[in-house]
């Protein structure tokens, strides 16, 4: 039972002092530094409170993982940017 | 994270004004007290005449934020951008003062430190005042400002108060939760997310209750907002009134940057922003509630330099390692091109002053005064003639202005009637009459003056003018001493002539 951050991370330092487990840190993975979650010492907030706050706090669409791997903030629901808004504008802009 | 630099020239220090509000010397803060005067004096970003001398700089120590806003990419590490929230290098708090005692030593103009972003300074409180700390303990000289959305505020106001950062910039888009809602998706309260209209409506409030607590300690608050046009346009109105009501000193209202590149939820939604008349008219309308601050650059969150410029990358992490900085030293330069620059802006006032005293003179200091008689029927304008006047009135003019002397009477007008005029050596004395009681004038103005009496005022040095017919005697007195000073005409002595 532990959240993840992936490579999609800003390092933002938002999430980190707010974890009650001093599960996350900047380290360095395959993609470069960013802040990872220790698993051993992630609770997912279990005990402390009412949502993880990582996840509550990460600005990052699709940064942190459950334990399932599933985005908790899955794209557009951050930003109210709708998924297929956001694909056409991309397009559009590639296009150039 | 408020400022963005439109001009991107790494150009020399003399500042890259480019805007149609650059080149005025009002620094349009007259309606402000003394000591607030004395505080904003040579801080850029408030005074739009200081803004030509001094220079700021934002330090990007604080990459937290604790609310979502739809003008804003938090994925903000690009180089290329310029706009707030927008910077190239995280520093710690240590790099941070590091390299703005760096910068404080290469470009002696700067006065003021910002610390603006990439995030929010109170949503990272430890880092910004890591580093305000140690700017306060190193360089006592150097004015802290910090720029937040407020949701922290009111848990910070102590320590701001004790860091004497006595310069507060707030961004209130809005009073009303819903129109907020269309602002701020999410705000970060409490440990949990809140969306829509119930977080908007917790920033709003601690916003305000920020804004007071700042107030009442007597810390300067600038209210930033950003115009979306159909969001909050009218609505600013209103914020404009309520922030100026309860004690912000200056309301700086920001044209929306939205593109689809940025990826922005208002630049990828096609928001528009507001086109240049929009917002003049809309910063026209919030004028007549308070002060409007119209030279700001919207800088970047690590903007270094004249406002107008970012030199910031002539103090990148790697070339502050490099400098050898003694801080005494310049501190001491720095006091001296601050003197230097006072000295010019004292200089240049002076100049302006003395301009403008001039504009209104009606002839250069120094030029001796003149008395002028004018003659009238009453209505308050040259309408009698010359020749049908038994009262002269005489003012004085000097280059200062004019001012009523006294009537002079006469037993007889030099004229008996409509169309009878003396003759002889009984017209001889009426008119002599006439010339003793206007010896000290040097001008008489009628709406109209005769041929003969016209040689014989001449010959006694008193110029004769029937040009200002129907004029209003002020104006006529005002334009005869014009002509007088044009003419080079012998000024009378008037002491004597008032003595005698």
């Amino acid at each position: 039972m532990a959240l993840s951050i992936i490579e999609s991370c800003v390092n933002c330092y938002a999430c980190e002092p707010l974890c009650p487990s001093q599960a996350i840190s900047l380290s360095t993975s395959s993609a470069g530094q960013h802040f990872l979650i220790d698993g051993n010492k992630c609770t997912e907030c279990d005990g402390d409170y009412a949502d993880p706050q990582c996840a509550a706090i990460c600005p990052i669409e699709g940064a942190i993982l459950n334990a399932a791997g599933e985005a908790i903030n899955p794209s557009g629901s951050l930003t109210g940017i709708p998924p297929f808004k956001m694909a056409q504008a991309m397009a559009e802009i590639q296009a150039r | 994270m408020e400022l963005k630099v439109l001009g991107q020239d790494n150009a020399a220090p003399q500042g890259g004004c480019s805007s149609g509000t650059c080149g005025s010397s009002e620094d349009g803060m007259g309606h402000l007290p003394d000591q607030v005067r004395q505080k904003v004096h040579n801080h850029p970003c408030y005074s739009e005449e200081a803004h030509h001398f001094y220079a700021r700089m934002h330090v990007a120590v604080a990459p937290a934020c604790n609310i979502q806003c739809h003008y804003c990419n938090r994925k903000y590490d690009c180089a290329n951008e310029s706009r707030p929230g927008v910077v190239s290098e995280l520093l710690s708090p240590d790099q941070a003062a590091k390299k703005v005692l760096a910068v404080a030593s290469e470009i002696p103009q700067m006065t003021v430190l910002g610390v603006a972003g990439p995030g929010d300074p109170l949503a990272n409180p430890e880092r910004t005042f890591a580093t305000f700390r140690e700017i306060y303990a190193k360089a006592p000289d150097i004015k802290l400002c910090l720029s937040t959305n407020g949701l922290a505020l009111p848990d910070h106001v102590d320590e701001i108060e004790a860091l004497k950062v006595d310069h507060v910039t707030i961004t209130i888009n809005c009073v009303d939760p819903e129109v907020g809602a269309k602002i701020y998706p999410w705000v970060f309260w409490n440990n949990r997310r809140i969306k829509g209209a119930k977080g908007a409506k917790i920033l709003i409030e601690r916003q305000q209750k920020g804004l007071e607590m700042l107030i009442e300690r007597g810390i300067l608050v600038k209210v930033n907002s950003v115009l979306i046009p159909g969001v909050n346009d009218e609505h600013l109105k209103e914020v404009s009134r309520i922030v100026k009501a309860k004690g912000a000193f200056l309301h700086n209202v920001m044209p929306l940057i939205a593109e689809a590149e940025h990826g922005t939820f208002y630049g990828v939604m096609g928001q528009r922003g507001p086109s240049k008349q929009e917002l003049s008219d809309l910063q026209d309308a919030c004028a007549g509630d308070m002060n409007m601050m119209r030279h700001c650059r919207q800088c970047r969150a690590d903007a270094v330099g004249l406002l107008g410029e970012d030199r910031g990358q002539e103090f990148t992490l790697d070339k502050i390692e490099a400098m050898d900085i003694d801080y005494q030293a310049a501190m001491t330069k720095r006091a001296n091109v601050h003197a230097g620059i006072e000295a010019h802006r004292d200089a240049l006032r002076a100049e302006k002053e003395l301009a403008e005293m001039q504009e209104t003179l009606l002839a250069p200091i120094g030029t001796p005064p003149a008395r002028i008689a004018v003659t009238t029927k009453g209505g308050g304008v040259i309408n009698e003639h010359f020749g049908h006047a038994k009262e002269f009135l005489v003012y004085e003019a000097s280059p200062e202005g004019i001012r009523f002397i006294g009537p002079r009477k006469v037993e007889n007008a030099y004229c008996v009637g409509p169309d009878v005029c003396p003759d002889g050596a009984e017209k001889g004395t009426v008119l002599d009459a006439i010339l003793d009681s206007l010896s000290d004038c040097s001008a008489v103005v009628s709406a109209k003056v005769g041929i003969e009496p016209w040689s014989q005022l001449e010959a006694a040095g008193i110029t004769p003018n029937g040009a200002y017919a129907m004029d209003l005697i002020e104006d006529a007195v005002k334009g005869m001493y014009g002509d007088l000073v044009d003419q080079g005409w012998s000024a009378k002595d008037l002491h004597v002539q008032a003595a005698g």
